[in-house]
């Protein structure tokens, strides 16, 4: 009896301890987040005080309301900047996926020469900083007279999202058996018709995945952006923060209002995207 | 329904020769099943016939025409996979109404034929499951709930039962001939287990390394053997081979030892010949508990030392020290037998098979 209590006892303890510790892990990883979002509410005096004021002691939405006042008091073309991101974003997240797709679908199912050299090709791709890119990017881009457009930048988040997403894709199409869109086209299928209504619903999550993370990419990306846009034609939500830095000062609490209104469209998009996150969803295809 | 006709049939994978050159003939609604071990072509050759694998050379006719350059869609046919492939995203019932959706049957004709196909099968009360919530016998009987729906000329069986528990796979051995009864169809069955063969097909093909070892019903390939392979493949356990010469009128064994040669074969063997010598277990049994103890004049009997026995219950396999190996034999109505100890052993030669061993084909026998 007494050894079943002491277990007992003992397992109570390590639930409360990984209790703690999750706590503290989430405490961690959403610190900077939550910063932001104080910081974009409080004062810059509190902001920049030493030692830090934890808690906040006057919270006003006054960057907010500025953020889409009079530009060059305090205001910053927000729509203009948020339509670009969107826009950018959507089109080259759109664009990889369709390229993702095809190769992924390629990569998994085909076979053809030179498939494995073409692969590690396209990862060595990303092993090339983003930043290193982007004096060479100026240059063509200057050339070609495409500088400050939505289409520069489309062209080089696709070309920066489209090795990753064939290879996530192709991680998810290697686990819908092959014997599934086989047995379709005897069902009666064309080949298309086998994608799309088999082989497609099932990678769908794995897709859905990919595509988040192509969105996110674009739509953070600061480094390239910055060197490639010059005016509110072009300029995503990232460059646009640096509207807030002027030579000897810098604004943190609005830059931190611009940050909030920029994270939580991606974060509600994450959100509904992860409900169809199910995995395992091949379960059941094949084998006793 | 259907006739299938493969002609000079080859499927070549870079300079290796899968499938080489076969024909085979099969009748509307005839039961065939293609066996052989792994590696022998059988699969290869079905999905050919399916429409899955391109043809490097030769024909596949069904109902008399050339289908090569059809897809699997165009061919009226029906397959079940070894893994079922059950559609994980669709239900029991969408999955076998996935062939009439696609071809835009109306939904009461496909609510019917559903209905129909899962009568036959028992799957009623599993209808709106998701294959993952079913067991791997259920899930066998969805697939081929799929394929009848579809009531299609030709069903292929890919190795279905292979992946089922012993009992259950006895259970599904006797639903597929019942349903085979029932819907009329011509069937082509691929396994590798040459049990589920014999007892469901009118007619087996043995395939070994690409080519067709022999054609012929189960009785035929058990009781026929045309090569040597064959005499090995088909039966457990399998048939006691052993290579032997002929001189002085016996087979002579490699270690000395000496048989009669079998009546039948009186004709057939030359001086000098080397053979090899098949006895099925059934044939060699401890005196008296044997099938056929009738004819006297085809039986031989000596003294072996048993090295082994496997209890059956019904019977028991002996394992016998012979002619300088291991020889199987079947003893039915057992007694206990101590192992070490030599028992009177019973050769019934009438039932013995010979085969050159060079070739491996069945020397000519004459049947008394």
């Amino acid at each position: 009896m007494d050894k079943n209590r002491a277990s007992r006892r003992w397992k109570s303890l390590a639930h409360l301890g990984r209790f703690v510790a999750l706590t503290l892990a989430m405490a961690f990883i959403c610190l900077p987040g939550a910063w932001i979002v104080i910081s974009a509410m409080r004062p810059t005096v509190e902001i920049m005080a030493k030692p830090p004021v934890w808690i906040p002691h006057e919270l006003s939405f006054q960057a907010f309301i500025s953020m889409f006042g009079v530009i060059g008091q305090g205001g910053v073309p927000v729509f203009a900047y948020f339509r670009n991101s969107l826009i950018i974003s959507v089109t080259s997240t759109v664009i990889a996926i369709g390229i993702g797709m095809s190769g992924g679908y390629a990569f998994a199912r085909f076979r053809f020469r030179g498939k494995s050299a073409m692969f590690l090709g396209l990862m060595l791709t990303r092993t090339v900083p983003g930043i290193a890119l982007s004096l060479p990017l100026f240059i063509i881009y200057a050339r070609l007279g495409i500088l400050d457009t939505h289409f520069a930048l489309i062209l080089t988040y696709v070309a920066l999202n489209v090795p990753f997403t064939i290879w996530l894709i192709d991680g998810f199409f290697r686990q819908v058996p092959k014997d599934l869109a086989e047995a379709a086209q005897i069902d009666g299928c064309t080949r298309w018709q086998a994608f799309w209504r088999v082989e497609f619903p099932l990678a769908g999550p794995g897709i859905a995945s990919s595509g988040i993370f192509a969105f996110l990419t674009s739509w953070n990306e600061f480094a390239l952006a910055s060197q490639i846009t010059r005016s509110v034609a072009s300029k995503t939500l990232p460059v646009g923060l640096l509207d807030y830095t002027s030579e000897f000062t810098i604004d943190w609490r609005g830059m931190c209002a611009l940050a909030v209104i920029m994270i939580a469209p991606a974060l509600t998009l994450t959100f509904i995207i992860q409900k169809h996150l199910v995995s395992g969803l091949t379960s059941g295809a094949v084998k006793g | 329904m259907a006739t299938v006709a493969l002609r000079k049939l080859t499927k070549r994978y870079g300079p290796i020769d899968v499938v080489r050159g076969i024909d085979l003939d099969i009748a509307d609604r005839e039961f065939i099943a293609l066996v052989g071990p792994s590696g022998c072509g059988k699969s290869t050759t079905l999905r050919m016939i399916a429409g899955l694998e391109d043809i490097s050379d030769g024909e596949v006719l069904i109902g008399g025409e050339v289908v090569n350059d059809l897809p699997p869609r165009a061919r009226n046919i029906s397959m079940v996979f070894q893994s079922y492939a059950l559609y994980p995203h669709m239900s029991v019932r969408e999955n076998m109404g996935f062939s009439l959706t696609i071809a835009k049957r109306p939904k009461e004709e496909i609510a019917r034929r559903v209905a129909e196909a899962a009568a036959i099968l028992h799957l009623e009360p599993l209808l709106d499951r998701r294959p993952s919530q079913l067991s791997g016998g259920q899930r066998q009987r969805v697939a081929m709930g799929r394929a009848i729906v579809r009531q299609p000329e030709v069903f292929l069986f890919d190795e279905p039962l292979s992946n089922l528990d012993a009992k259950l796979r006895n259970e599904m051995r006797t639903e597929i001939k019942k349903l085979h009864a029932k819907v009329q169809a011509t069937v082509i069955y691929v396994t590798h287990d040459q049990i589920e063969a014999m007892t469901l097909a009118d007619r087996i093909v043995i395939m070994r390394d690409g080519h067709i070892e022999q054609v012929g019903t189960p009785d035929d390939a058990f009781r026929r053997p045309a090569t040597r392979f064959v005499a090995g493949f088909i039966g457990s356990p399998p048939m006691n081979l052993v290579e032997a010469s002929i001189a002085d009128g016996e087979i002579v064994f490699d270690s000395g030892d000496r048989l009669p040669i079998p009546a039948p074969y009186g004709k057939s063997v030359k001086a000098g010949q080397r053979i090899v010598f098949g006895l099925r277990p059934d044939d060699l049994y401890p005196s008296g508990h044997g099938l056929n103890t009738g004819h006297a004049d085809n039986v031989h009997e000596r003294s072996l030392k048993v090295n082994l026995t496997e209890p059956l219950g019904n019977e028991t396999l002996v394992f016998l020290d012979f002619a300088g190996r291991d020889w199987v034999s079947r003893m039915l109505s057992p007694r206990p037998l101590a192992i070490g100890a030599s028992i009177p052993m019973t050769f019934d030669l009438s039932h013995a098979h010979l085969f050159d061993n060079a070739t491996g084909a069945a020397l000519a026998r004459e049947e008394a």
